[in-house]
């Protein structure tokens, strides 16, 4: 009964790799569990290499872990997760048409009734007028709301977004995080959104998943109780920089200065 | 204020005038292809030139005058246009077979890292052996005809085209290959969505490099082989030491290939589109 609610459901996650020229064992993930209800936006944190866009790859079935089990529930009657990945993946031989409707194609919907499926995303991510366009003839920012335009298309219970505005300059970043806040309450989907951006995490989400060092495992979960709907300018209030202090401290903690030398490596 | 304005200099290109004769604008605009006619015109001038004012000796080297004449003469034979027809019926059937067979193939092997595992030696064999030299081979198989010379063209097409494409293949942005699998393309349309638009560009320098080993086979083919073709009109021309007939049979060739090449950069480009140009680039 619990189960039914969550959309996410994640135990035991662990992943191995070896490395190809030490041959040495690596854990990238020593040990995951993660709940995530129906609705919520959960954003994961972390020093760099701590595991965390291989956990997102996992839970998309890119990766096959070492061990664990992950349950994604579905309410409706599309997939049960999509991917928003990182920049530049939109695929360039596809218009944003051809893009966004690229999941739908792959389920077997024909081209024209996929098109017209499609229209109502690109306009609630803000780029009609724009379908017959090539990625290359669109900015870093217009890509990444096609990309978004193109999970959402398959109608996914879970968004997986890989750090997807990290290649964007400071400014369009910004614009990208209202827009992603508006078009979020518009879709009704739960998101894991990946970043190593503290604010944007905290700006974005209901719980911060703040990730250590690798071996990855979960270091601390934080609710953020900030309200909704939000504007740019919560940035600026004091709860807001209390809880990017909160992460930051838990994150300094985890990165080893150049030269000192720690067992973390 | 005027001291100010004075000590200001124009940051405006001053060669950027505004204000052109219709003629001034029309040649900058066409400035390449000008330049480029003025570059032959002048050689042809001076070979003329020389030609005539005895510093040539025309006897080994003709004279484009008298070479643009033999042309004349020559297209009003019939043989000739046979010669011609036999040529064209070698390369594009040839060309055409190692097309329709080197691409599928090198796709195949691109994807299937085990098959191309055992493909690669022999691949790499024939990559570094100079085809031509399996003419004589190709004759004592199918003899003097048109069929050796087919031959020859393919397999200098051949390796030309699937090494590139193997390449191609394999080197398909993982990125992409993620996406596809993330939402659950299937096998075959992985190929065409993903595998078959990031392999174009390879495929394409493999059609342009195969373009001029079939020109290349059809030549020496028919220089060996001589029964019917342009090669046969270089080797006659060469036997009475006709200079002029021999400039043209050449020139038909390189036209060919021109020809051959623009024809595939066009194909290129079909393909292609989603590729910004240079002009387009910011």
């Amino acid at each position: 009964m619990a189960e039914s609610t969550l959309a996410l459901r994640a135990r035991g996650v662990r992943m191995e790799y070896r490395d190809r020229s030490t041959r040495e064992r690596l854990v990238a993930i020593e040990r995951m569990d993660l709940d995530i209800p129906h609705g919520e936006f959960v954003a994961i944190v972390g020093p760099s290499g701590c595991g965390k866009s291989t956990f997102l790859k996992i839970v998309d079935g890119l990766l096959p872990a070492t061990d664990g089990e992950i349950e994604t529930g579905g309410l409706g009657k599309g997939p049960d997760h999509a991917m928003v990945f990182q920049d530049s993946s939109l695929f360039p031989w596809y218009t944003v048409m051809g893009n966004v409707s690229y999941g739908l194609v792959c389920q077997g919907v024909r081209a024209k009734e996929a098109h017209e499926r499609a229209m109502p995303l690109i306009r609630l991510v803000g780029l009609e007028g724009f379908e017959g366009k090539y990625p290359y003839q669109l900015s870093g920012g217009m890509q990444q709301r096609a990309n978004l335009a193109r999970a959402l298309t398959v109608d996914p219970e879970l968004l997986l977004m890989d750090e997807p505005f990290a290649a964007l300059d400071a400014q369009t970043r910004e614009i990208m995080q209202v827009e992603l806040l508006r078009i979020w309450s518009q879709a009704q989907k739960t998101v894991i959104f990946v970043t190593h951006q503290i604010d944007e995490a905290i700006f974005l989400s209901d719980r911060v998943v703040v990730m250590s060092a690798r071996p990855g495992r979960i270091l601390a979960d934080i609710s953020i109780d900030l309200g909704r709907p939000r504007a740019l300018d919560l940035k600026r209030t004091a709860a807001f920089t209390a809880y990017e202090d909160q992460v930051w401290k838990l994150i300094e903690n985890q990165l080893t200065p150049v030269g000192q030398g720690s067992a973390q490596g | 204020m005027t001291a100010a304005s004075q000590a200001m200099r124009p940051v405006r290109n001053p060669r950027d005038r505004q204000h052109h004769s219709p003629l001034v604008r029309w040649y900058r605009r066409n400035e390449r292809l000008i330049l480029g006619l003025v570059g032959i015109a002048g050689f042809l001038g001076f070979w003329e030139f020389g030609a005539r004012a005895g510093l040539v000796d025309t006897f080994f080297f003709s004279q484009p005058t008298a070479i643009a004449a033999a042309a004349v003469n020559e297209v009003q034979l019939p043989r000739f246009w046979g010669d011609v027809q036999a040529s064209v019926f070698e390369f594009l059937v040839g060309f055409l077979l190692a097309i329709v067979t080197a691409v599928p193939l090198g796709i195949i092997f691109g994807w299937y890292r085990r098959l191309s595992y055992m493909a690669n030696p022999w691949l790499n064999l024939f990559n570094s052996l100079p085809r031509i030299a399996l003419l004589p081979l190709l004759v004592l198989w199918v003899g003097l005809g048109v069929e050796s010379k087919i031959a020859v063209v393919f397999l200098g097409a051949f390796f030309s085209i699937i090494i590139p494409t193997v390449q191609g293949v394999r080197t398909v942005d993982r990125r992409f290959l993620d996406v596809a699998q993330s939402f659950g393309a299937s096998q075959g349309r992985l190929f065409r969505s993903v595998v078959a638009p990031a392999t174009v560009p390879f495929i394409a320098t493999g059609l342009r490099l195969g373009l001029g080993r079939a020109l290349i086979g059809v030549v020496v083919g028919e220089l060996y082989a001589q029964t019917t073709g342009l090669g046969v009109i270089i080797i006659k021309a060469s036997n009475n030491i006709q200079p002029d007939r021999m400039f043209f049979a050449i020139f038909i060739f390189t036209f060919a290939g021109v020809v051959g090449v623009q024809a595939l950069r066009r194909v290129e480009h079909y393909f292609d589109r989603w590729r910004p140009s240079l002009e387009e680039q910011p």
